[in-house]
Order: C-alpha cells, then structure tokens, then sequence
C-alpha cells in the first residue's frame, strides 16, 4: 500500500464547466506542481478524480508586489509563504471515484458538479489511479504510464476495439511503436483476430528503430499467433522473414469498386471511372485485362463510340490501368485466392500481417488494402446476418489496421469506400478499423467524430490538432496538453475506452526486458509465454 | 517558600470584563510585559496578558521626591528612609484573553470577570505551552484598547511564549502566518510586528 498523500490545499472557487481554483497550502510548493498532474479532491459526498490544467501566484496584499518584502529575511519569506504570498492551481474534475453511490457501484463517473467550498486537495496515488484506469489483467493492457508518473496505465481492450479508433502524430513521433505495442496488446487480450495492412513492413517481422537498431515485431515474439502474408517475395527473403503465404491479384479479380477508390492516386477523371463500369458491363470479369489490351484499331474507336466513351477519357482510363499491371503482384491468372487464405486465418484464430516490401506505392496500398477489405467485409457480413438468424457462429471480431488514412478517409470518398462504412457502423458485423495517420485534418470529420478513442502523439499544424480534439469536451485545456507532449514517445489518450483523458508515456518497447515483459504480463496464453522463451 | 509563592505576583484591585488592574506585593516587582497570568474566577481561570506597570504613591495627593542625592545606593537610599516603600505601590493590568473551565481552554472573553482580591500568578511552563496551542487570542490583542502600540505589545508576547515552546522558530513562524492570515489586507502593520520577533 502507498502512503496516502499529504493534502496539497483547498478547493476556493469554481464552477462545473471551468473547474476548480484551488489555493495551495503554505508548505506546498507552487513549483512542485506540473500542468497535467492528477489530484483527488476530497469533496462533502463524493471524492473527485481531476487533472491540473494551470498553476498560479497570487497575493492577499498588492503591497506585497509593489514594495516587495526584504527577500534577505527567510524568516519574513517563510511567514508570508501560503499566506500573504501563494500558489494556486487551476484544476478539472473528470470523475468521481467514490463516495457515492453510482461510483460505489459502477466505478468512476463523469462529474456532474463541483466539490464544495474548501474541500481537501491530494495529489493523486496509486490505488486512486488503479481505481480509474484499472489494473493489469485479463482484459487491461498496461500501454504506458501517465507523465511524470510511476503507475501504469492500463487499457481495456476488449472494449476498445468495440469502435473503431485512431493513432495520430506527426512522423516520427512513435505511432508505428504505439500501434505495434497496442496491436501485441490485442493478440493476447482482446478477444480479436487483427489484419495489419503494413505498408512499411514494419509490424510483421523486424522493423526498424531511428538508430537503425532493428526491432523484433510480432511474428518474432508470437510465432503460433501471427502469420505473414507478403506482396514482395524477394523483398521478405532478403530481409530473412519467415512468410506463410505470397499474396497475388489475378485481373479478373480487380473490381470497378475497387479502382474508384484510386481515382485519386491515378489522376482518374469523372469519365474515366464511369467508363470502367460501362467496360464491366461489356466485358463482365475479364474488363481489366480487356480494356487494357484494347488497341487503337478502328474497332475499339467503333467500341468507344458506341459506348459514347471519349478518346481523352479512354487514354486517361488505360494509363491508369496500366500503372496498375506494372504491380509485380497482379496477374493475369494466380493459383490460390488471398482473400480465401487471409480468411482462413483469420478463422483460425492467426493475425494476419501483411507486408509490402518494395511496394510503399501508395496505389499499390489503396488497391490491395481496398480490395481485400471488401472482400473480407462482405463474408464477415454474410455470417454475422446468418448468425443472427441462428444459423452458425458470428465470426471472431477483426480489427483492420491502415495508415495514411486520409487516402481511404478523406471527405471526398469517405462516403464510398468500404473503410468509411466500416468506420461508421460500429462493429456491427464485428469489423472495426485502427488507422494510423500523420494527417488527421485530411480525414473526414464525421468519421472522425465516430472514432471511438484516439491517440495522438504532438501534431505540429494547428488544423490537425483541431481535428483530432473535435467534439471533445475540454478541448482547450486538452489542445494544450496536447501542444506540450515532447517530439518523442508521449501521447495523449482519450475517448471511448479509457474514463478520461490521459497524456501518457507509451511503454518502452525494442529492448530485450521490454519483449519479455509483454510475456510477462497477465495473460491467458501458455503458448505465448513459450514463444518467448523459445526466442530467448 | 512553596511553589504556588514564586508564582504569586499580585491581587485583583480592579476588575473588569475585558481586563484588570493587580497590585505586586512588592514594590517594582512585576510580571513581564506581555507575560500571561492567570487569576481565579468561581469554577474557572482567567488569563490575562500584562500590559501596562505602573509605581507611584498611594496618596494620588502626594507625588514621590527624589530623595537619593547624598546615598552611595539605591538599596542605601531605602535604608535610610524605610517608611518610603510603604507610601508607594506598583501596579500592573493584565487585558483578558480567555480563560479555562472544566480543564478546556477558551480563547475568547469568561463570562464573569475575576472576582477583586483574587490573587494573580504568573502562568507556569506547561500552561504557557497548552494556551499557545491556539493562536484565536491574537485577534482579541489587536482589536483591544491599550496605550502602547498594538504591534508592540503583540511581539511581546510571542517573544515571551516563544521562550518555553520545544520548536521557537516554528512557533513564531506558525503565529506570523496566523497573523498574516488576520493582518491579510495591511501588509504594513504584519510587516512591523515580524521585525519585532525574528531572530
Ligand atoms: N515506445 C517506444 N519505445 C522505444 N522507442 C520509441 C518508442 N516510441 C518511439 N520511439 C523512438 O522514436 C522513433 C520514431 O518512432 P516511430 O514509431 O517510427 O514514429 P512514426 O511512426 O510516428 O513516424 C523510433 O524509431 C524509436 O527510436
Ligand atoms: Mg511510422
């Protein structure tokens, strides 16, 4: 057990919607207080769980400030100290973390009110924190530990992936180590089967850190629960992975669907993508290789005009057709089916990485990440409605990971694509998103507004901060936590899954005791453990 | 002489609810300034912090002279002229400041002055240190009416407590805060009564 915390000072003014002043008692030291530490407050009735958001001088005197005290005299300093002269704390209550009796009950509550006149103000400690955030288990992941603090702080995962939800920062700020912490987190604790589209080749197997140390990703430390799929065959031998399957696109696979969402990357005009489905309706699944081969002959002029096609558009069609058929990857014919094989997997219980190599094309990515997506969605979608009418079981929960989100997000084709949809419903047919995102502001705002928790690492540009934060209550006070997160390994965590906002220092991850702690954790996984030790 | 002797030092002459006026029993021999004493009241004790000592003749008629130039010393002079100490007296008045009843100490005014004649001592260690628990009496000094300076006589008597407390320093910083805490709008006076108790 800790040592309850001495009381810092008194609750003085405040008001539910701009939070406390707190005035500081004299043998506390104004600088001992940092902007984004916890506090309890020892209301009449309740306790309350809150942040500090600013730290303040004050005097009883002007006096004081204008005919400052000989500052020689340590005796006359030491009087006026929390008297005459004082600190005082701007703090917000989040929660309520006991005493009455809905948070007895159900745990910590959001506040409705403000602790009365003179309450009792600590500085939060362990047990409180546990209390609010929750301890190890079968459920919580520890992710890191709240700024400046020891405690863990701990993340329910389950109950995370319930939405769909987002990692955001500026490049180089750690998204890539937060994602593979949290993507090791859900293998062993949330219930879900993950497919990481890896743009970087970065999550399987070894990825990299800034020194050019390289990393261990999770294949490596999970063996029996991560397969990796690979695009680039070459590229994984080289780099010594151990793949489970090379993933290949036939033509007859690639669906008009599929290419509307690449209208940007190819420069696709209007016409160019509703020529793409009068070719399907012409040439049902073989239209990609068709319409490609289409030569300049008089009978595809003939074609054209009949389908009232104009020449600029056709050009424009193919050229982009053809950036596509210069993919290594798609073919005309291929032997097994990837979309069956990720499945597969995914059935199994396995996570699905699948790896890039040479191919960080962002063409390459939106195609495959799209077109497996749909694809993968749809079975979801037919067995969960079979399983609601009582035929069969819903399928395990699947947790789609993409980055440059804003290429799949953005206003302009949210609407359309399968991964707006997804992250619109909710787990309704038990698929939700983790996007990865450098760019937050190019996201549309309402998909952003349905994500369920965030987790933002510094944003350099005014707009992106805004557009992570929208709709959040507290926005003022959270934008400049936010601002104040150091270029590296800090975040600040908020929404659904977690009771209140928490700037956080994620989990140190590449050393050798750090991939053993993810063994060590709480876990129900003896397999995983082995992995381990078999590593070590 | 027994204990209850040393700690004797005068009787009530005049009583009043917020104060008294006690004379020494011998001549000049008076508490100190700011000193607490204490006197009986039926069931209770009234404490009293000394502020004023006053020797003059008992006759308000008769102004004591100078007698002393041809004496080698003062205790010559009263040798010579024994009858003299019997013309004078000394006085001190104490101003109110509590008073204690069934063992709990009150820091505010009893509700009975103490009786004339009753007899005044000087508080010992012990009951220095439980009265100066609280520093409330602060308050009673600095609205009260005295002829010296408030300020004065208020570091008199912190100097004065602060001499029996285990921890001085932290006493007389605990009542600087209190003060401070009273004083809060008037940095001016604060400032006047910590310069006449530090260090
Ligand atoms: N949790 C962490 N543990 C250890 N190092 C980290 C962590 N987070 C970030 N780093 C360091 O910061 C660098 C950048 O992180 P990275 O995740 O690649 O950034 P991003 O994906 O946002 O561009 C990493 O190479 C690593 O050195
Ligand atoms: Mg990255």
């Amino acid at each position: 057990m800790t040592a309850e915390n001495k009381r810092m000072g008194i609750v003085v003014s405040g008001s539910s919607n701009k939070g406390v002043e707190v005035r500081l008692d004299a043998d506390t030291s104004v600088e001992d207080m940092v902007v984004g530490r916890y506090v309890t407050i020892e209301g009449q009735k309740r306790r309350f769980f809150g942040m500090i958001t600013e730290v303040l001088l004050g005097v009883t005197d002007l006096n004081l400030t204008q005919t400052p005290p000989d500052t020689n005299d340590p005796f006359i300093a030491e009087v006026l100290a929390g008297t005459g002269t004082f600190g005082t704390l701007q703090v917000m209550p989040y929660l309520t973390i006991g005493g009455d009796i809905d948070s007895a009950v159900e745990g910590p509550q959001p506040v409705k009110t403000v602790p009365s006149h003179y309450s009792a103000v600590k500085l939060a400690d362990d047990r409180d924190i546990e209390l609010v955030f929750g301890k190890e288990d079968k459920e919580r992941f520890w992710i890191g530990n709240p700024l400046d603090m020891e405690t863990k702080l701990c993340l329910n995962l389950p109950e995370l992936v319930k939405r769909s939800n987002g990692i955001f920062g500026k490049s180089g700020t750690g998204k890539t180590f937060l994602t593979r912490m949290l993507l090791i987190g859900m293998l062993q604790k949330s219930a879900c089967v993950n497919l990481v589209f890896d743009m970087h080749s970065e999550y399987g197997w070894a990825g990299t850190s800034e020194k050019g140390r390289s990393v261990k990703a999770l294949k490596q430390l999970f063996p029996s629960k991560v397969a990796v799929f690979t695009l680039d065959e070459e590229n994984s031998r080289n780099r010594g992975v151990s793949t489970d399957f090379v993933v290949k696109i036939g033509y007859n696979e690639i669906e008009p669907e599929d290419m509307s969402l690449l209208r940007q990357t190819l420069n696709l005009t209007d016409a160019a993508v509703e020529a793409i489905y009068q070719m399907r309706r012409k040439f049902g699944n073989e239209w990609f290789i068709r319409t490609s081969e289409l030569d300049d002959s008089e009978e595809t002029k003939k074609l054209l005009n009949r389908l009232n096609i104009h020449e600029s558009t056709f050009q424009n069609l193919q050229r982009g057709l053809n950036t596509i058929k210069r993919l290594p990857f798609i073919q005309q014919k291929t032997e097994q089916n990837a979309v069956h094989r990720v499945i597969e997997y995914l059935n199994r219980g396995m996570n699905v990485v699948l790896e890039f190599g040479r191919y960080t094309d962002i063409t390459a990515y939106i195609l495959v990440a799209n077109l497996l997506t749909r694809r993968i969605y749809s079975q979801y979608r037919d067995k969960t409605e079979k399983a609601m009418s009582g035929a069969g079981e819903s399928p395990v929960p699947l947790v789609i990971t993409i980055e440059e989100a804003h290429k799949f997000l953005n206003h302009d084709i949210a609407e359309k694509t399968i991964f707006g949809t997804i992250a619109r419903e909710m787990r309704k047919y038990n698929v939700t998103l983790l996007v990865i995102d450098q760019r937050p502001s190019g996201i549309d705002e309402e998909i952003m507004s349905q994500m369920g928790t965030k987790i933002s690492c510094l944003l350099d540009n005014e707009r992106d901060m805004d557009s992570v934060l929208s709709g959040v209550s507290g926005k003022s006070e959270l934008k400049s936590v936010l601002a104040k997160l150091s270029a590296k390994q800090q975040a600040l965590i908020f929404g659904h899954a977690v009771p209140m906002p928490v700037a956080f220092q994620p989990r140190e991850y590449g050393s050798a005791e750090s991939y053993k702690s993810f063994s060590d954790t709480v876990n129900d996984s003896e397999q995983a453990k082995k992995d381990i030790e078999d590593l070590w | 002489m027994d204990t209850e002797e040393i700690q004797r030092v005068g009787e009530v002459i005049r009583s009043a609810t917020s104060g008294f006026t006690a004379q020494c029993y011998e001549l000049d021999r008076f508490p100190h300034l700011g000193g607490l004493v204490k006197t009986k009241n039926i069931g209770a004790q009234i404490y009293g912090i000394v502020f004023n000592a006053t020797t003059g003749g008992i006759d308000p008629g008769r102004k004591p002279l100078a007698r002393g130039k041809d004496e080698v010393s003062e205790e010559a002079l009263y040798k010579s002229s024994p009858q003299i100490s019997k013309l004078l007296k000394s006085e001190f008045e104490a101003l109110v400041v509590g008073y204690k009843e069934d063992n709990k100490v009150f820091q505010y005014l009893p509700p009975q002055p103490a009786p004339i004649h009753s007899f005044v001592y000087l508080c010992p260690t012990q009951e220095v240190i439980e009265f100066s628990r609280s520093f409330e009496f602060l308050y009673t000094l600095l609205n009260s009416a005295v002829t010296l300076p408030h300020e004065e006589l208020i570091a008199a008597v912190l100097r004065n407590m602060s001499l029996v407390q285990e921890d001085k320093h932290a006493f007389l910083v605990s009542a600087g805060k209190h003060l401070a805490t009273i004083l809060s709008g008037d940095f001016n006076r604060l400032r006047t009564i910590l310069e006449r108790i530090r260090q």
